[in-house]
């Protein structure tokens, strides 16, 4: 029984020939006298752009990514790496990487190729760890930023600086290191680029909300993991906005990922890659993981949207606005999306353009212009701002927003990064704003995103990957399980590894898919 | 309607008829190398002790490790298979409607699982790679004692002194269990040891679905007292209800599924 028509996504092979390149590119960068550098995924790679239009580089994990999935090479790296006296429970993207370091076999061919230096950051427990045995390998110079400045919530002047000042000082190393004068223009491009690539992606992740859902999670894994190679490159964001498009076009048009879809799922932390079978099985059942926290929030920049009321004639908003120093502003307007953007952008008013606007907590409807001044004076009175503020902190108030979508990207906020600093403040706040970051401080703040991602993307049930290749994603996973189940939400758990083979039970699996399947009331529709 | 339930499990064959909501017959056989002659063997001997045909036998609903051994596949052509904890919870709702939590302990699998007043299941739990939680563990540590399994509970309830076993691997328990031997410790201490391992594997795991009462034994391991006794002590409960066909309780469930099965 197909419901829906599919078809396959016309940018797939574009996806494939960006990946290839990248490793290529890599592998070649000598020839053309370039610079080469290694290091995380969620390192700050606007930042040796700066260097020139020549520097490549390889993140580490969707090297290990790709190393597992050629199953064979994987046990031959995690057999080096294990004789080379590293425990068989370290990550294990890193144990990959390690072994086909010490084995000098690159995964795409050829030697493994020698990074100038490692520019590399610190969120997980391997990170600074894993480049630091690369350094003293490979004998070369390593740079490490430390960005565990708290929970993006709390973050404030003096924790964005810490980050910064460390990156002012990266810039003095890298040109130290490569004898390159460092060009603040590239670095600039390079924050405006991965800022709309990064939003762009959330954006594409967005559209998965509809029914049927136009992309599965097999299939964007091989979509989101070109912002884990270079999230700031042109490349990747004029990919991701061509990728947004086509998705637009097959949400209009009804196109499905999996054709007989009555079921939405979602899985969390990195799959076993070995084993991406998995989600095929699933499709037996007709049943769709629209994705995870993992591949939208990894590479993904979101933000809760104020999901304001398009303008329509005859209507008039009076609403009050939020500011960073709890000061409430209230005005009235025709079009209340058009007016929320000039207050981000502080065109508004000189009140919203001296404190900076949070989010619209309050918002009222009425039929003509003159009620609705009427009204916005009457609330700008004593009285009037204590009955508003009384009725927001009873959550009485008709609060717009709520719904998680792409953050706004600083020129769309109309911002004008002009100088080194600027570029590196900016691209500081974006990357501490990281969804996956914010697990690492408190279990309950993924649970919270992973419980909206269920309501928002209309899920039936959640798969668990208890990924023992992972100790920094799999964190605190336990915890999001009960919280997840205790919002109404069944839950699977699977064991795995994202990339050692030998920690995943096939079989087993598979079973305990056929288990939660019969738990949701569903059975095979094909064998 | 006369409907069976099979149940392919990892060590032995379950086999139960069911006409119009109750067990008209029953049978069991070890697996051994070939389960689909095992199986074929035990179907043939439970329909001559029932008087009854193939032809006669409407559907038939499969279930175990082993399951895909029998599915569709001639002379017994189950025709529907259905998971394990599906069919452990439809069977033992099926002989004690107040289970909200059944513990399975197989030969090579032990399950959790938590389910509603109408057997559907709420949440479940699995051992992992590993089968320090699960009956073969039981056998392997009596061989290392030198005592036959099923004379295991009855030695470990003689027991007066708890002695730990940190091991959470079978392999490693067994060398531990070989060293407890060579410090002379008593065996009804170690036969204690031993079921109090296993029992904490299974205790764990229960706990991560919730423990809700009734809480119900099913499995080839209830037979050991020895480990019931482990396991309400470390479950903290009186009350552990065990159904006296424990071990059928999987293919009951598939024949009663297999008789929805229109």
């Amino acid at each position: 029984m197909t419901k829906y028509p599919t078809e396959q996504l016309k940018c797939w092979n574009k996806a494939k020939e960006i990946r290839e390149n990248f490793y290529k590119n890599y592998a070649t960068a000598k020839d053309k006298g370039g610079i080469r550098w290694a290091g995380g995924a969620w390192s700050f790679g606007a930042i040796p752009a700066g260097l020139g239009d020549d520097v490549y580089m390889i993140t580490g994990e969707p090297y290990g990514a790709s190393v597992a999935w050629n199953k064979d090479f994987a046990v031959e790296c995690q057999e080096a790496a294990e004789k080379a006296g590293f425990a068989r429970d370290l990550c294990a993207y890193m144990r990959n990487y390690w072994g086909s370091m010490i084995l000098d076999k690159y995964a795409f061919g050829g030697k493994f190729p020698k990074p100038d230096f490692i520019w590399q950051d610190h969120i997980c427990c391997s990170h600074a760890k894993w480049y630091q045995v690369v350094s003293e390998y490979e004998k070369v110079p390593m740079f490490c930023t430390d960005v565990s400045t708290g929970p993006y919530s709390e973050l404030n002047e003096s924790r964005l600086k810490y980050v910064v000042d460390q990156l002012h000082e990266g810039i003095l190393w890298l040109e130290k290191v490569s004898g390159r004068k460092y060009n603040d223009q590239k670095l600039i491009d390079a924050v405006y680029s991965e800022c709309e690539a990064t939003a762009t992606w959330a954006e594409v992740c967005v559209l998965n909300k509809t029914i049927p859902a136009p992309l599965d999670e097999k299939t964007m894994y091989s979509l989101y993991v070109l912002g884990t190679l270079m999230k700031h490159s042109p490349i990747v964001r004029d990919f991701y906005k061509e990728l947004r498009d086509e998705v637009k076009d097959r949400v209009k048009r009804g196109i499905a990922a999996v054709p007989n879809e009555r079921c939405r799922v979602m899985s969390d932390t990195q799959p076993p890659w070995a084993f991406l079978k998995v989600f095929r099985y699933l499709e037996k059942f007709g049943c769709v993981s629209i994705g995870s926290l993992y591949t939208f929030g990894l590479i993904g920049m979101w933000e809760d949207k104020p999901d304001l009321p398009a303008p329509r004639p005859g209507k008039f908003f009076v609403y009050a606005i939020k500011c960073d120093d709890d000061s409430i502003y209230i005005g009235q307007t025709d079009d209340l999306p058009r007016r929320w953007q000039e207050h981000l952008e502080g065109t508004a008013a000189d009140w919203t353009s001296s404190h900076k606007p949070v989010s619209i907590v309050h918002y009222e409807e009425y039929s003509t212009r003159e009620k609705a001044v009427k009204r916005e004076q009457d609330l700008k009175t004593g009285f009037g701002r204590k009955w508003l503020i009384r009725e927001i902190e009873a959550g009485r108030a008709r609060q717009a927003g709520g719904t998680w979508g792409p953050k706004t990207t600083p020129q769309q906020k109309g911002i004008k990064i002009k100088t080194r600093d600027e570029a590196l403040r900016v691209i500081a706040d974006w990357t501490l704003s990281r969804p996956e970051y914010q697990h690492f401080y408190d279990p309950a703040l993924k649970s919270a995103m992973m419980v909206r991602i269920a309501k928002e993307w209309k899920l039936n049930g959640v798969m668990l990957h208890y990924n023992r290749g992972c100790e920094g994603l799999s964190l605190g996973i336990a915890e999001n399980r009960l919280a997840i189940q205790k919002a109404g939400f069944p839950v699977m758990t699977f064991e795995g590894n994202m990339g050692d083979e030998r920690e995943f039970d096939e079989g087993r699996t598979m079973t305990r898919i056929d288990t939660f399947m019969e738990t949701l009331g569903l059975n095979k529709l094909e064998d | 309607m006369i409907t069976a339930g099979v149940d392919m499990g990892a060590k032995t064959i379950k086999i139960v008829l069911f006409k119009d909501g109750k067990i008209i017959g029953k049978n069991i056989i070890l697996g051994g190398f070939d389960q689909r002659a095992a199986a074929e063997k035990a179907f043939h001997e439970l329909l001559t002790q029932t008087k009854r045909t193939r032809n006669e036998i409407e559907h038939i609903s499969v279930t175990g490790m082993g399951r895909k051994e029998i599915y569709l596949h001639p002379p017994i052509s189950a025709d529907h298979e259905v998971t394990e904890v599906t069919a452990d919870a439809r069977g033992t709702l099926y002989l004690h409607p107040s289970a909200r939590t059944i513990i399975d302990v197989g030969a090579e699998e032990g399950r959790g699982i938590k389910c509603d007043a109408n057997g559907k299941v709420v949440d479940f739990a699995v051992n992992e790679k590993c089968a320090a939680g699960a009956g073969s563990f039981t056998e392997a540590m009596g061989r290392a004692l030198e005592v036959k399994v099923e004379d295991l509970g009855d030695l470990s309830l003689k027991s007066t002194n708890a002695v730990a076993m940190n091991a959470q691997c079978a392999v490693f328990a067994e060398s531990e269990v070989v060293s407890l031997i060579h410090a002379k410790t008593a065996k009804q201490d170690i036969a204690r040891a031993i079921h109090d391992a296993i029992a904490n594997r299974i205790v764990s795991m229960a706990r991560r679905i919730g423990v809700e009462k009734d809480v119900v034994l099913i499995g080839g391991i209830s037979k050991n007292k020895g480990f019931v006794d482990s396991l309400k002590r470390i479950l903290e409960i009186d009350n552990l209800l065990i159904p006296a066909e424990a071990e059928y309780v999987g293919a009951i469930g598939a024949a009663i599924i297999a008789s929805e099965n229109r």
